[in-house]
Formats: C-alpha cells, sequence, structure tokens
C-alpha cells in the first residue's frame, strides 16, 4: 500500500489530501467534496489537466482563446499545444463552437472561448 | 448637460456586475464608462480557467466569465460608454459632475446623482519593491506579459526569472512555458507562496518549475537587456547570496494595488492597509454618493467574489436612490489580531454586514472572532487553515446598538 | 563621399545641444553627433533639473561665472522654446553650528559670484517656508533665483529649434576616430558614416577624454561619478516646494530633496566615484544613504513612497573645473568635464563657445531666418490638473487623440505621444521622458503595448524593432509562431 498527499486542484479551495492506494484508491481523506476522490484517482493512475491556449485567426482579434472541453491527459498536454499552433481560424466563431474535435485523440474537444466576428 | 441616475466607472468583472444588479433593483437610468473599447476589462487576457465554479457552478475561462456578464447586460441593456475615460468628479451637493474624454462623443459632462467606482487595480512594479540594479529593456509586470501574450501574441522573452508567487505570475510560468519559453525560477520574498495551491501544482510543479521561498533579486545585471540576476536567500532577516540566474526576462507578479487616482480626485479617503476607499458596509465611500467595490476597493483573489460584492453594492446604491439607506452613525471595525485589513471599514447598527478579511500570515484551525467594545461575541468562526492569499468572509447579521466599535482578530 | 559642415559638435547632451542651438542662430552649416539613439540620452537625462542660483561654486571659477550667467537666461529660454520652468527657489539649510557656519560661507560665496536676493534665514521664516522639514532645523539659506525644469524636455526643445533652424542632427552616431587633414576634421562613425568639419566642439560629456584623445589629446581624464537618484510618488509632491541642500560637504552639493517640475519628489543623488562609464546601476546601499538622509530632512518622506529610481554619470575632469576653451589642435574647442552646475551654465557655455570660434576667425553672420520659437505640444494633463475642461473640450473636436488617454496615471492622450513620435522620438524611454507616458505610478504597466502600436504605426518600425533605448534594448524578442498552416 503507498501513501500520498497532493493538492486537489479542482477548486480554488485547494484541498490538502491524503491518498492511500495500490492498484486502486484505498482511501482519501481530507477533501471537502466528492470532487476531491475523483481527483485522488486520476493524479494517481492518469493525470488529468485543463488547456487553454489561444489560436491565430485572420479575423478582427488576432488570437483567440480556447480551451479543452475537459481535462486531458497531462502527458498530452504539449502536443495539444503543438496541434493547436497549425491552427488558422479564418471565419466568425462564437463562444463554445468547436474548433478542433477529439484533438490528439484525447476525445475532448478545443472549444472557442470567445466571439469573434 | 446629460444626466444619469448612476455613473458606473469602469466595465470589468466588478462594474458589469454592478451595472447588472442595479438593473434587477429597477433602477433603469444606468451607464457604464470604461477606457478600453470593449467590455470585460482585464478577463480577456486571463484566459486560463478557474473562474465562476462559486458564482455559476462550472470552471470557466476569464474570456468566458466575461461574456456572461456582458451578455446579461445586454440583456437588461445597460448603456455603455466605452473608449472612454472618466478625468474628473466634482461633487456639488447631492449632484456630482462628471468628466469624461470619449473618444465618440469628445469632452462630455454627465450629471449623476451616485458613482460606483469598479476601476479595478493595477500592478506594483519594480520602482515598488525596490529591486537594485541597472535599466535594461526585458523586465515586465506579469500582466503586461499576459497581455502581450495572450493578446497580442508577442512573446517578450525567451528565459525568464518571475519575481513573486501570487496567482499571475504562476499562471505566467505555465503560459510561458507552453508558448516554448524556458521559466527558470519562481521567486517569493515570504516563507509560503503567495499564489493558491492548486495553482503552485498545475503551474509550476507540472512543468518542473523550482520556487524558491524566501529568495529575492536583489541586482540586475545587463546594460541592454536583462542578462543575469542575483538571488539571495532570506534567513532570519539577513540576505545570504544563493545564486546568479541568467535570463533574458524578468517578469514582476508582487501584487496588485486598487487604482484609486479618481476617487483621490473626488475627495475619496483610502485605507491605508488595503489601499482601496474606506467604505461602510453599504459599500458608500466618505462621499455621499459614491460607492466602490470590487478590487478597487481592495484585492480579491476570485473573480466570483468581486462579482458578488458588485451586487451587493448596487443593491446599496439603490436603496440610497430610494432614500432609504440607514442614516445611523457608523460603527468602526479595527484589524484585530493577525488580521492584515477588513473590508468594510464601518458597519451600521441594527443592519447585517459582510466583512471581509485577510490574515498577516498562514495559520492553522484557528478561531476568527468578531466582539464588540463592550466584549460581546458577535461572531466566531473555527477554520482549519487561513492563509493571505485566500479572502475570509464573515457574516454579521443585526449589529447591535450602542456599541462603539467592533474588533476582528484571529485566536491561535 | 562625407558631407562638409562648418562646425560638427560631438555630443548632444545639454551642453552639444545648447552650443548647437545658438549656433543655429548664424549662416553656418552645423552637425550634431549623438552615439546614443535619441538626444540628452546621456548624463543629462538623469540630470536633477535644477537651476541652481550660485552661490555652491568657488568665486573666480568657470562653473562659479557661467552658472551665475546662465541662470539668468532661463525664462527667455523658456519662453522661447516652451519647455517647463519654474522659479522655485533653493534652500540650503542647517542642523547643527558648523552646518550654520557653512551657510554664511555659501552667503559669501553667492555675493562674491554675483548670486542676487539671496537671505539667510533663522528656524521659524525656514519651517514657514518648508513647513514639512525636520523641526530641528536652525536655519537656512534661501536663493530664491533658483528653479527647476525638465532636462531632457529642455534638451529636446534646444534640439528641435536648432534642428529647424538648419543643424543637422545624426544620432547613433558614435565617433569611432577623428582624422585631421589640412584644415578639415574627418569624423568617422562605427557603423562606417563619415563627416567633415573646419570645427570640432567636443560636447562628448563621459567621453570626452576619449574624443580629446583621438585628436592626439591627453591632458585631461574624465570619471564618471555616479548619482542614484530615487522618485518618489506624487502623494508627496506636496511636501517640499523648493530644492532642498544639506550644508555641503566635500565632493558634491550632497543629497537633496528636489521637487520635480512634473509633480513628484526626487531624493538624492548620492556621489560615488567609479571606474565603468556604463555603469548605471542603483544599489541597495545607494537607497540606504539617500534614506538616512531625506529622511531626517523631511520626516514625512517613506521607503514606500518609491516608484521609481534610476542612476546618472556626472563627468568629472581631472582638473576642478569645466574645461571650456580651444587647444593647441587648431579647430577643436573642448567644451569638456561638465558636471554640476552644467545644465544651470549650458546657455552661458553656448554662449562662451561661440565666442571661442569667433575668435578662431569663422566668419559668423546672423541667420536672418533664424526662429527662436519651438512650440510644445499641449498636454492633457496640465488642462485637466486646472480643470479647463473648455480648452480640453476644443482640442478634442480639432484633434480626436486628445480624447484617447494612453497613460491613465499622467493622463497623457494619444494626441501627445503621436506628437512626440512626428518630432523624432520612438524608443521607450524617449516616448517617456518627452511625453510623460510610463513615468507615473504604474510606470508602463497598461500603457506599453500601446505605445508600441502607436511608434509601430507612427514611425513605421516592426513592434520586434522597437527598443527602450537603442539597439539590443528591443522588448519584444519574438511573435509566437502560430497558424503556420
Amino acid at each position: 500500500m503507498a501513501h500520498k498527499e497532493m493538492i486537489c486542484i479542482a477548486c480554488p479551495m485547494g484541498c490538502c489530501l491524503d491518498v492511500e492506494y495500490d492498484n486502486s484508491i484505498i482511501s482519501v481523506k481530507n477533501n471537502s467534496c466528492k470532487v476531491g476522490i475523483k481527483y485522488a484517482n486520476d493524479e494517481i493512475y492518469d493525470p488529468r489537466r485543463m488547456v487553454t491556449t489561444t489560436v491565430k485567426t485572420n479575423l478582427a482579434i488576432a488570437f483567440l482563446p480556447v480551451k479543452t472541453s475537459k481535462a486531458i491527459s497531462k502527458n498530452l498536454v504539449r502536443n495539444v499545444i503543438k496541434e493547436l499552433n497549425d491552427i488558422t481560424v479564418s471565419s466568425p466563431v462564437q463562444i463554445g463552437s468547436v474548433i478542433k474535435k477529439n484533438i490528439c485523440g484525447t476525445d475532448a474537444d478545443i472549444i472557442a472561448a470567445r466571439n469573434i466576428s | 448637460m446629460k444626466s444619469v441616475d448612476v455613473l458606473v466607472i469602469g466595465a470589468g468583472a466588478a462594474g458589469l456586475a454592478a451595472a447588472v444588479s442595479l438593473k434587477e433593483n429597477s433602477i433603469e437610468d444606468v451607464l457604464v464608462v470604461d477606457r478600453q473599447n470593449f467590455a470585460g476589462g482585464i478577463l480577456f487576457q486571463c484566459i486560463h480557467s478557474g473562474f465562476g465554479l462559486h458564482r455559476f457552478g462550472e470552471e470557466l475561462t476569464g474570456p468566458e466569465y466575461a461574456q456572461r456578464y456582458i451578455d446579461m447586460a445586454e440583456c437588461q441593456n445597460v448603456e455603455m460608454l466605452l473608449s472612454s475615460s472618466v478625468v474628473d468628479i466634482v461633487s456639488k451637493d447631492d449632484i456630482k459632475e462628471v468628466i469624461i474624454l470619449s473618444q465618440d462623443s469628445g469632452l462630455v459632462k454627465v450629471k449623476v446623482k451616485a458613482i460606483i467606482l469598479a476601476m479595478g487595480c493595477r500592478e506594483r512594479n519594480r520602482g515598488n519593491i525596490n529591486i537594485p540594479g541597472s535599466r535594461p529593456a526585458g523586465i515586465f509586470t506579469a500582466g503586461l506579459a499576459q497581455k502581450l501574450v495572450n493578446i497580442e501574441g508577442y512573446m517578450p522573452g525567451n528565459e525568464f526569472v518571475i519575481v513573486g508567487s501570487g496567482d499571475i505570475g504562476l499562471i505566467m510560468a505555465r503560459r510561458l512555458t507552453l508558448e516554448g519559453a524556458k521559466v527558470k525560477a519562481v521567486l517569493e520574498i515570504q516563507p509560503y507562496p503567495g499564489g493558491l495551491d492548486r495553482n503552485i501544482v498545475q503551474c509550476l510543479d507540472d512543468f518542473d518549475i523550482p520556487l524558491y521561498t524566501s529568495h529575492i533579486v536583489t541586482n540586475i545585471c545587463g546594460s541592454r537587456r536583462v542578462e543575469s540576476v542575483d538571488v539571495s536567500e532570506i534567513t532570519d532577516g539577513r540576505l545570504t547570496p544563493k545564486m546568479k540566474i541568467s535570463c533574458d526576462t524578468l517578469l514582476l507578479s508582487v501584487g496588485l494595488i486598487p487604482e484609486n487616482e479618481l476617487s483621490i480626485t473626488a475627495g475619496v479617503s483610502l485605507n491605508a492597509a488595503t489601499a482601496g476607499p474606506i467604505v461602510s458596509s453599504d459599500y458608500m465611500t466618505n462621499v455621499p454618493g459614491i460607492f466602490a467595490c470590487g478590487n478597487v476597493l481592495h484585492v480579491h483573489d476570485l473573480v466570483d467574489y468581486v462579482s458578488d460584492e458588485a451586487s451587493a453594492c448596487a443593491k446599496a446604491v439603490s436603496m440610497y436612490l430610494a432614500n432609504k439607506l440607514p442614516q445611523d452613525k457608523c460603527i468602526p471595525v479595527h484589524s484585530g489580531n493577525m488580521v492584515r485589513y477588513v473590508v468594510p471599514s464601518t458597519v451600521k447598527p441594527q443592519c447585517d454586514a459582510i466583512l471581509k478579511l485577510r490574515p498577516v500570515a498562514p495559520m492553522k484551525n484557528v478561531k476568527i472572532k468578531v466582539v464588540s467594545d463592550r466584549g460581546d461575541v458577535l461572531k466566531s468562526k473555527k477554520l482549519i487553515r487561513a492563509i493571505p492569499s485566500e479572502m475570509i468572509t464573515v457574516q454579521l447579521n443585526d449589529v447591535p446598538t450602542g456599541c462603539k466599535s467592533i474588533t476582528v482578530y484571529f485566536e491561535i | 563621399m562625407s558631407k562638409k559642415y562648418d562646425i560638427a559638435i560631438i555630443g548632444a547632451g545639454v551642453v552639444g545641444a545648447s552650443i548647437a542651438r545658438r549656433l543655429s542662430r548664424y549662416k553656418l552649416t552645423v552637425a550634431l553627433l549623438e552615439k546614443e539613439v535619441d538626444v540628452s540620452f546621456g548624463t543629462s537625462k538623469a540630470n536633477s533639473g535644477i537651476i541652481h542660483a550660485g552661490f555652491h561654486d568657488t568665486p573666480g571659477s568657470l562653473k562659479a561665472e557661467l552658472c551665475v550667467r546662465g541662470n539668468t537666461e532661463y525664462d527667455r529660454l523658456a519662453d522661447e522654446l516652451e519647455f517647463p520652468f519654474e522659479r522655485r527657489g533653493e534652500l540650503v539649510v542647517a542642523f547643527d553650528e558648523e552646518q550654520q557656519q557653512t551657510l554664511y560661507k555659501l552667503y559669501r560665496n553667492g555675493q562674491q559670484n554675483g548670486v542676487r536676493y539671496m537671505e539667510l534665514l533663522g528656524r521659524e521664516r525656514t519651517l514657514e517656508l518648508e513647513p514639512n522639514l525636520n523641526p530641528d532645523v536652525l536655519g537656512s539659506l534661501y536663493a530664491p533665483t533658483a528653479g527647476i525644469i525638465g532636462p531632457y524636455e529642455y534638451c529636446f526643445a534646444l534640439v528641435e529649434n536648432a534642428v529647424k533652424n538648419g543643424v543637422e542632427l545624426l544620432l547613433s552616431f558614435e565617433v569611432a576616430g577623428i582624422h585631421k587633414t589640412n584644415n578639415f576634421f574627418s569624423v568617422e562613425s562605427s557603423d562606417g558614416r563619415s563627416i567633415e568639419s573646419s570645427f570640432l566642439v567636443n560636447a562628448a560629456g563621459l567621453c570626452a577624454d576619449r574624443i580629446a584623445a583621438m585628436c592626439g589629446m591627453n591632458n585631461f581624464k574624465i570619471t564618471p561619478r555616479k548619482g542614484e537618484e530615487y522618485l518618489l510618488d506624487k502623494r508627496v509632491g506636496k511636501l517640499v516646494r523648493r530644492v532642498i541642500f544639506p550644508a555641503p560637504k566635500t565632493n558634491s552639493k550632497g543629497i537633496l530633496v528636489i521637487p520635480t517640475i512634473d509633480g513628484p519628489v526626487m531624493i538624492g543623488p548620492t556621489a560615488d566615484d567609479i571606474d565603468d562609464k556604463e555603469d548605471f546601476s542603483t544599489t541597495k546601499e545607494g537607497l540606504d544613504r539617500v534614506f538616512a538622509f531625506t529622511s531626517h530632512t523631511v520626516p514625512a518622506i517613506r521607503v514606500s513612497d518609491i516608484i521609481t529610481s534610476f542612476a546618472g554619470l556626472r563627468p568629472v575632469p581631472s582638473r576642478n573645473d569645466f574645461i571650456i576653451d580651444k587647444t593647441e589642435v587648431s579647430g577643436f574647442i573642448n567644451a569638456a568635464g561638465i558636471q554640476s552646475p552644467g545644465l544651470t551654465a549650458s546657455p552661458a557655455i553656448a554662449e562662451k563657445i561661440c565666442g571661442i570660434i569667433l575668435s578662431c576667425g569663422l566668419r559668423m553672420e546672423l541667420n536672418p531666418d533664424f526662429n527662436p520659437k519651438r512650440k510644445a505640444k499641449i498636454r492633457t494633463r496640465t488642462l485637466v490638473e486646472n480643470r479647463d475642461y473648455d480648452t480640453l473640450g476644443k482640442l478634442i473636436q480639432s484633434d480626436k487623440n486628445y480624447s484617447k488617454l494612453v497613460c491613465r496615471c499622467e493622463n497623457v492622450s494619444e494626441a501627445e505621444i503621436i506628437d512626440a513620435i512626428y518630432r523624432g522620438h520612438t524608443t521607450i524611454d524617449s516616448i517617456k521622458y518627452a511625453t510623460r507616458a510610463c513615468s507615473g505610478r504604474c510606470q508602463g504597466g497598461f500603457c506599453t503595448s500601446r505605445i508600441l502600436q502607436l511608434i509601430s504605426e507612427h514611425a513605421g518600425i516592426d513592434i520586434l524593432k522597437i527598443t527602450k533605448k537603442g539597439p539590443g534594448s528591443e522588448l519584444i524578442l519574438h511573435r509566437i509562431d502560430k497558424g503556420h498552416q
């Protein structure tokens, strides 16, 4: 059985989780909500992160802020950034529209975080 | 001369929320002024997520959070005067005359009954913390770098050292790393990090960026462009030279200061601890009819709290316009043991008040206590931890009549 | 082929600029050579901006003579060139008997030098004039003729007017070699440009010894003397009205409290002889020294009031006076070793140099088209401070850019920044000195990106090439490489 302390990053609370695990999570302590349990599980077996960045446009606003539709595997973050560097948005988008589906095979989409006309 | 009931100065998180809430409180004649050509303020350059959990129950990016409020303002037909700067406020009895320089309308004078100050804050800079050394190019505040990178697409440097572990600095460490820069170190003068723990984890630890607490830059080297910085460790109040880090850019994330140039012009008195206006629990400053909320009042850690405060402020303004604000004498609120500041500076008898405060240093298992001068405990609240980067809120209900002052302190 | 001039002046600080403007009254061809990317970027830009009354300097010295004479020129100059100038007065304060004695000595100096209207004041009168001084003050020497100006604005104005009257300004012209052939100096720059001139005026500040050596003269040496200065928030701007001096000790006038023409108070400078002519760093030790003194003189000043700091290097000559004379190399004239009170003396130095050139036999015919006037751009902040909204309203009607505030700390409009760009100021520092944008509380945090855009747009410079203060000080290192498809 292994033991690990970690800061839950799911919200600004920043609970300091006390996690016991083996091939699966045995116990999570000090969490303020159930999101902490999921976070602990992910963090130990498949750490995940939201990605926020910009993509180039040739519209009125030169860079469009975007985000992943959900957290993706931490080790794919740089691949996502790299792939997005090759994209140029050339027609107006609404906040929430999908810029790229299933980025890097993560099953997450890239979503526009701003309206651009 | 144009006249409106309420003028909101600033269309950022605070200003937008205040305007929307004014409308919800049936104040129709509202004008929001902002110097930028868009509403949303600084949120548009904060492209990271972490906004809105409290307010909307979901994690949004800065631009998304801004858009929610812009949509609400549009829905409520809030009138906006963009690309316009307020340069002066002159109070004459109950009416205030506001001077605005507007790109579309020229010099505009507006007569108003009430004003909500919502100008936000600015970053502390090199001069404020007196870093010795030369004066080369390559020294930026984190917010300026954020604007350059996220809005304009420019990289101000390749190899960075970041001074200060406030949230903007941490967020920028990650952002710059993802855009291909090398962040060599984050230095923090305090023995504990300045930003939220979650940002230490996802912005520094994820990228193996070292954080040195109790460290400062003692010298900036390089005549034209930054070449390196000398770093010392602080132990028991003494400096020990530690290392020279070569870098071409120094990023400063050393705190925010409420932006109150205009408030001072308008005769508003400031609180030395917050650098924001002295306000009563109804957010009114010492100048009747001038209110303040958001980061211009005190620097918040979460935008959600800014919006909440702005809504509460707007509600008080609507009562002021209806002549319903309690006229009672104000009871001063003092910062006691381990409390860095409390907002508001005064409360009113028989009224409710929300006290917002920050501790001087991180503490665990403490009790926050609110007591009157007569020794009555008005509120007592246990906290597992209290840290300076997280604002603490205490709700006071029905402040008793007859007390002359109130003190807020930590019992440790 | 290189262009020939009657006179070339090396160095466009206040000394070179004053000489250039003075010479532009005549029908002469004049070149003004500056190694930096803008004028005043050497010693002048770090000047404290004081127009001294002239009691500090030893009677009989060139310093004393030219300081007192220069002082009297500023009302006319400020009127002609529209740079800000106010005769605020100087006050030397004494806190003990020994310092009192020094005041008497300075008073006698001043009398001999011809300083007018000086007064020795007792404690009460001193505190009446400056109520925020330490009440332990015993008395003071008051010289009302002293004034304050913006040193770089003065320098910019002089050069602008000189250029308008025909002087040619060559920037980024770092003199790499000087050759005298027949009656001509051939002056080469490090980037390969060259010019020729009959006369060469050495106003090269810190480098004046190196320039003289290029012509074979090694009879003086210039040592940089560093002065650190600290600028305080405008909150404390009204603490003192006059320039406050300590009773001086040896190598400098001491650490002062200086109201600046733009509002904030400056404190400093230190005075340390150093070796490196490029060392403009400030130090913790310097800050401590400045504060130890000023917090005694004006107790209300706090370290937390500092908004920025900088260091300047004064060119200290091996002989203890200005070096203003012709030399053994005919046509080569020195205006060297001009440390304090060089700014004050600069109009008189220019006059003296003209006299020397005339005595060397150059025909100097007055230029009938000489126009002494230079128009300054109206400042938004001045109108806002004076609540003169009628004028501001009209100004905005005639130029919409006056409604766009770029610098929110100092109320600088886009109109003023664009104007400065068209007057030739295209670095971030020059815009700062010309307009005050970036010099307020936020120190450029809000306005830098807009100023970059404006310079790029109006001067046609790629953002990546815009510098803080010349090549090597670019602000943006590269564009984020996105969207290559």
